[in-house]
């Protein structure tokens, strides 16, 4: 059983009155305990079971505006003595910075509603290899398919955040989570993979083993026998994998760090259309059983939704306490990123997306670490389809793609197919003016 | 040597009682305990942003029968907690039986120093060090809009208990310098990053003011890519430096040649042991024995000394790289390569220092061949999908071949190729072997691991180049 919060709660604040008595004008700790237990199966036979079970802390603790942390999973009082002692004397030597500071009191969140993210269900690893099972047995039916392997896994965690403020507040979660890697082979003993997964907050809200394990193979065996194509300048459409990460980037450039460090291509963008006009873009905190929901920040601050663009317009940074202090910002809320991001929906169907351009290259996967958030520059490999007057003629892979974000952005389309699978979320994407490289 | 019994209602009859109860009738597996400690200290934005001091202690216990992994691991050393391991294993593995391995090979040498970097450089003077960092970064010009600095020490200390009470331990040192700076001119901001470290303390690489190199070194990747102009898109020849861009090695044949995948049959390699799989004179080597690299091991994380594997010579495939599972399951001996993250994670065979040894050719010799293509430097990362081969790395640095001589600096670019042709592709290979700065971190299975990685130049006859001009 995941440890309770009275539990975590005793333990933290122990941390706090600690580091307190030690010297400490100020201290934040969290206290985080997680359990979890997979199962991984392989063609149709078990393959490993892993059972995890995880207890940490995290402290940080000021004098004045010194700051230094630390962090331990050894929990006796003993140890945690003797780091906190330690931290307190590095904590003297480190150098003042002015915007070191606890969040503002008003800031933090006080009322929690709750938003069902914990679901008391376990379910046992007898069950989940029946689950496992049924999954390959439906990839199998293809006879491509010569290589499954799928993972099913449960966690629950718990955790508490507090404060010499007064801070004591957290909430237990819990994730349930399926997938499946399926591997074809053709003629020429040349081989394919591809994958699906479910991920939930709640047992009963996964999806049927069957519908993963035949979208797994129906993705896989598309794949086979791709061509290379020629370099060319051409419209490419992103599926809903890969949309999202147009998402993650915009984050990564608009949060207060790199604004203030002055390494974003989008600082001094703020109340600027970056976006063409039909674009907006959430961040949504209190969405029921959200896979990014949270009540609070990493700090303790209460989190609302905020339209980060706005028909197009940038309208908001990710705001923590130290970076807005040196932006002279209010915290939005955000210390440790975004919620539930997303896209809203386009008004265009994904059928007439892909009709839009008479061809277009559909990507279905990307590799590398090809994004450049200093100068907005993009180059990753990927694998997709040539699309013909909306039809998917053949595969394509061994290719680049390649273009600038500021660009980019002005140039996407949406599709009317929003789907919250992850926490961050986009619709269907074209971008018109991209450049591939082939042949 | 740490003892991992001295504060817990544990004692080592208890666990080796466990041990050998739990893993009597499996084929294999151990209790490994760990102890970690981490330091890392940032300068950023003209300040110290962080100091991050964490200390770990935890266990995992692994039975594996067959082609079965029993997991289980906890960072509560208590009989308690290890006996509900033992029960979570044995509840997984029910049916299954195996004839446990007593054998390990056994090794006297060790790679590196017992030392523990974290506390042999005060944090006051690391501290200092980063100021003078700064301030010698920033006084090469305004262009320079940040610098960020860091200093990550770590220092693990493991112990292996094998069924009948068979201790095997290590104790691994760990350092990295980091220098990034971003420089901006005319509105073009451009980043440089360059960094060093291995199995020493902090003053084996920072004497002799060589912290100064590496901020030189980023500065000037900085420079360069303020003059690139866009790269070419397509397909063409391109000549890789010696060192750091062999990670091209480690990510288009090296996670290819790793026993599970070919145990599996999912790697592009698994039916070519034994056949010509690159040029005549490439030979490509994964040597854990290197001392002080950043690679290295004593011992693996099953406790297998780590030894220099060929996997390639003159171009034949020769063997993979295993852990004990999948070297018993393909009936071959473990090459040391069975590595874990931490106490967390399950044991992977993955690689250590990946090199390409020389050839006999000059990189001048290789530059002046090529009437069109591109000369590629440094490297920020890259990826493999080892089922269809592909594979990608991010250039840092690179420029334009034109008519046998380099030319300008081009932006960075994505090069893609595939794992199994790239090597026949590779028609010199140079007499300039370098080894890498001591930087690398390996991705596989949500697991990082330290990994070294070596080469001369080499001329690649066709690679598709990601630039935007077509």
């Amino acid at each position: 059983m995941v440890k309770d919060q009275d539990y975590l709660k005793k333990t933290a604040s122990f941390c706090i009155n600690l580091a307190k008595k030690l010297g400490a004008t100020d201290a934040t700790a969290a206290v985080m305990h997680s359990i979890s237990e997979t199962v991984n199966f392989r063609n149709k036979k078990l393959d490993e079971s892993d059972r995890s079970d995880s207890l940490g802390v995290g402290l940080t603790t000021y004098i004045g505006k010194k700051k230094s942390s630390i962090s331990s999973s050894n929990l006796t009082e003993e140890n945690i003595q003797t780091l906190i002692e330690r931290c307190i004397e590095t904590t003297k030597i480190t150098p003042e910075d002015e915007f070191n500071s606890l969040p503002d009191k008003d800031l933090l969140a006080t009322k929690i509603n709750d938003l069902n993210l914990y679901d008391d269900d376990h379910i046992e690893n007898d069950e989940k290899i029946e689950y496992l099972k049924e999954v390959e047995e439906v990839a199998f039916e293809k006879k491509e398919i010569i290589n499954t392997e799928t993972g099913f896994s449960e966690s629950k965690s718990n955790f508490i955040l507090a404060s010499s403020d007064g801070f004591l507040n957290g909430y237990k979660s819990s994730s349930f989570s399926a997938s499946c890697v399926a591997v074809a082979k053709n003629a020429n003993n040349k081989m394919q993979k591809d994958y699906e997964f479910t991920s939930t907050c709640h047992l009963h809200d996964m999806l049927r083993p069957s519908q993963i394990g035949s979208l797994a193979a129906k993705k896989t065996i598309q794949k086979l026998n791709p061509q290379k194509i020629e370099s060319e300048k051409i419209s490419i459409i992103f599926d809903r994998r890969i949309s999202k990460g147009i998402l993650s980037v915009l984050a990564s450039a608009i949060s207060a760090s790199s604004i203030a460090r002055g390494t974003s291509f989008l600082k001094d963008k703020i109340n600027e259309e970056i976006f063409s006009t039909s674009i907006n873009v959430f961040d949504k905190p209190d969405i029921v059983k959200g896979l990014g929901s949270r009540y609070f920040d990493d700090e303790g601050v209460k989190t609302k939704e905020l339209k980060l663009v706005d028909q197009g317009v940038l309208k908001h940074y990710l705001v923590d306490t130290y970076y807005g202090k040196k932006l002279n910002l209010k915290s939005n809320g955000r210390s440790g990123g975004t919620s539930n991001l997303y896209f809203e929906k386009g008004s265009i169907s994904y059928k007439n997306l892909l009709k839009l351009n008479q061809r277009t290259l559909y990507i279905t996967e990307t590799i590398g670490h090809g994004s450049n958030l200093v100068t907005g520059d993009y180059s990753v490999g990927a694998t997709g389809f040539m699309v013909e007057n909306g039809v998917f003629k053949y595969p394509v892979s061994e290719i680049t793609i390649a273009g600038n974000f500021n660009d980019m952005f002005k140039n996407i389309t949406l599709a009317d197919d929003l789907e919250f699978k992850y926490s961050t979320n986009a619709p269907t994407m074209l971008i018109e003016g991209m450049v591939v490289a082939g042949k | 040597m740490n003892d991992f019994f001295t504060k817990t209602d544990l004692s080592r009859k208890d666990a080796e009682n466990i041990i050998s109860e739990t893993l009597n009738k499996c084929d294999d597996g151990e209790l490994y305990l760990e102890n970690f400690k981490s330091e890392s200290i940032v300068l950023d934005d003209n300040k110290i942003k962080s100091s991050s001091y964490s200390s770990d202690l935890g266990y995992g216990l692994r039975a594996v029968t067959g082609e079965v992994v029993a997991y289980s691991h906890s960072n509560e050393i208590s009989k308690n907690s290890l006996k509900q391991s033992a029960d979570n294993l044995s509840s997984t593995l029910k049916s299954q039986k195996g004839v446990y391995n007593h054998e390990i090979p056994k090794t006297n040498e060790k790679l590196y120093k017992d030392t523990n970097p974290i506390e042999e450089k005060s944090f006051k003077s690391k501290l200092e060090l980063l100021k003078k960092i700064n301030s010698y970064t920033r006084a090469k010009g305004g262009i320079v809009q940040q610098v960020t600095a860091s200093f990550a020490g770590e220092h693990k200390s493991i112990e292996i208990i094998r069924s009948g009470g068979e201790v095997l331990t290590d104790v691994r040192p760990l350092i990295r310098f980091n220098v990034s700076v971003v420089l901006e001119k005319n509105g073009k901001k451009e980043t440089g990053v360059y960094g060093i470290g291995g199995r020493q303390s902090y003053d084996e690489y920072l004497k002799d003011d060589n912290w100064k190199k590496v901020c030189d070194e980023a500065f000037r990747i900085a420079s360069v890519n303020l003059d690139s102009k866009p790269a070419p898109a397509g397909e063409m020849k391109v000549v890789l430096g010696p060192g750091w861009p062999a990670i091209l090695i480690h990510e288009a044949i090296g996670h290819g040649l790793e026993g599970d995948f070919n145990r599996k049959k999912t790697s592009a390699f698994h039916n070519l042991m034994g056949q010509r799989v690159a040029s005549e004179g490439v030979t490509i080597v994964d040597d854990g024995t290197l001392h002080n690299r950043r690679g290295s091991l004593t011992i693996d994380d099953e406790g297998t000394p780590t030894e220099k594997t060929v996997l390639i010579e003159n171009g034949i495939l020769k063997n993979f790289m295993q852990d004990r599972l999948n070297a018993r399951l393909m009936n071959t001996r473990s090459t040391g390569s069975g590595r874990r993250e931490s106490y967390k994670h399950v044991v992977l065979p993955r690689m250590r220092n990946t090199m390409m040894l020389n050839g006999k050719y000059s990189q001048e010799e290789m530059i002046k061949s090529v009437d069109k293509g591109i000369f590629a430097v440094s490297f920020g990362g890259g990826q493999v999908d080892i089922t269809s081969g592909k594979f990608v790395f991010n250039c840092t640095e690179a420029y334009e071949i034109i008519n046998g001589k380099i030319g300008a600096p081009i932006k960075g670019a994505t090069l893609i190729g595939d794992g199994p042709s790239i090597l026949k592709e590779v028609s010199l290979v140079g007499n300039n072997m370098m080894l890498d700065p001591g930087i690398g971190t390996c991705g596989k299975a949500g697991q990082g691991v330290p990994v070294g990685v070596a080469q001369p130049s080499i001329l690649i006859d066709k690679m598709t180049v990601g630039g935007t001009q077509l």
